[in-house]
């Protein structure tokens, strides 16, 4: 009986997969490159089903849908574009079903994020006596997180347009596709969550916070 | 002696925006998604580029709404590739039970 422990066998070389070599494996079922496919992906397609959906129970519902679709439509994946932006494709439109289902009819307003104005179409905009760049605020850790949970203030109907034109860089056809509007409604709440975002970040910005 | 003074400035402005080739600030309001995209014809560009040149409060308005939006892109999405390393293992056993049902 040999009792000696085997040799350690070096790291095995891990031999890249092109992009279509590993669709062809998938596309085969092979359950190592699956699940390594999986693990590989699940975190960002996480991250974006968050952005949208602000719940994780619902975020986590998305990407198994999501998963499922992928796995379900590879024979239809051409390569036409990255396998990411197909993947990316599917869960957003994944994340925007789960969404609609749950949204709630009651939308908040907006209204006092928005420009004010007087009776001469003034703007009324107290004056910026100090100004702080975005470069200059990122470099501070709390930023992402306080300009993060300014957002989640947002009315979901604009937050969602925002999130999907400004974060997932749809255009202005595919949001309005994707929520069933019309191109001039995308435009209008686009313009309103920007206006409003920049009312809720200018105490950042003006230097009076974090 | 602030206010009066605001008044007037806003009066001088209320009547100048209403001069031709001039829009006021609420109209100005109307084509920032369009400048920023860059979809406003020319005429309709150089008229809000003039309101720009004489509006103090839209100018500094249109900075900090282009710093908010910088502000918001860079912030959501950094946070990909901030992922964090541990993978929802709950989740990848939830997704791999439902590929191979």
């Amino acid at each position: 009986m040999n009792a000696c422990l085997p040799e350690p066998q070096p790291p095995r070389e891990e031999t890249p997969v092109s992009e279509s070599g590993e669709v062809e494996l998938l596309r085969a079922g092979n359950a190592a490159v699956t699940a390594d496919f999986v693990r590989t992906n699940v975190t960002w397609m996480l991250a974006v089903a968050r952005r949208i959906l602000r719940d994780e129970g619902h975020a986590e519902d998305a990407v198994q849908n999501a998963f499922v679709k992928i796995f379900g439509n590879l024979d239809s994946f051409e390569g036409r574009s990255g396998l990411k932006t197909w993947m990316h494709r599917i869960l957003v439109n994944e994340a925007l079903t789960v969404f609609r289902r749950n949204r709630t009819q009651k939308d908040e307003s907006i209204d006092e994020w928005l420009p004010v104005f007087d009776d001469n179409g003034c703007r009324i905009e107290a004056p910026w006596a100090n100004f702080e760049t975005p470069e200059q605020l990122l470099q501070r850790t709390q930023t992402k997180a306080h300009v993060a949970a300014q957002i989640d203030k947002l009315p979901d109907a604009y937050r969602v347009v925002l999130v999907l034109r400004d974060i997932e860089e749809m255009t202005t056809g595919e949001v309005a596709n994707a929520l069933e509007l019309s191109e001039a409604n995308v435009k209008v709440r686009l313009h309103r969550a920007r206006a409003a975002l920049k009312k809720l970040l200018e105490p950042l910005i003006r230097g009076q916070e974090l | 002696m602030t206010a009066p003074r605001k008044t007037i400035k806003r009066r001088i402005h209320g009547t100048m925006f209403k001069l031709p080739l001039m829009i006021t600030c609420n109209e100005f309001e109307d084509f920032v998604l369009a400048y920023l995209e860059e979809e406003l014809p020319a005429h309709q560009c150089t008229i809000f580029k003039m309101h720009l040149k004489v509006c103090r409060e839209c100018r500094e308005y249109l900075r900090a709404y282009e710093a908010s939006m910088t502000l918001t892109k860079a912030s959501l999405k950094t946070e990909e590739t901030d992922l964090p390393e541990s993978v929802p293992q709950d989740l990848v056993a939830a997704v791999l039970a439902a590929r191979n049902a």
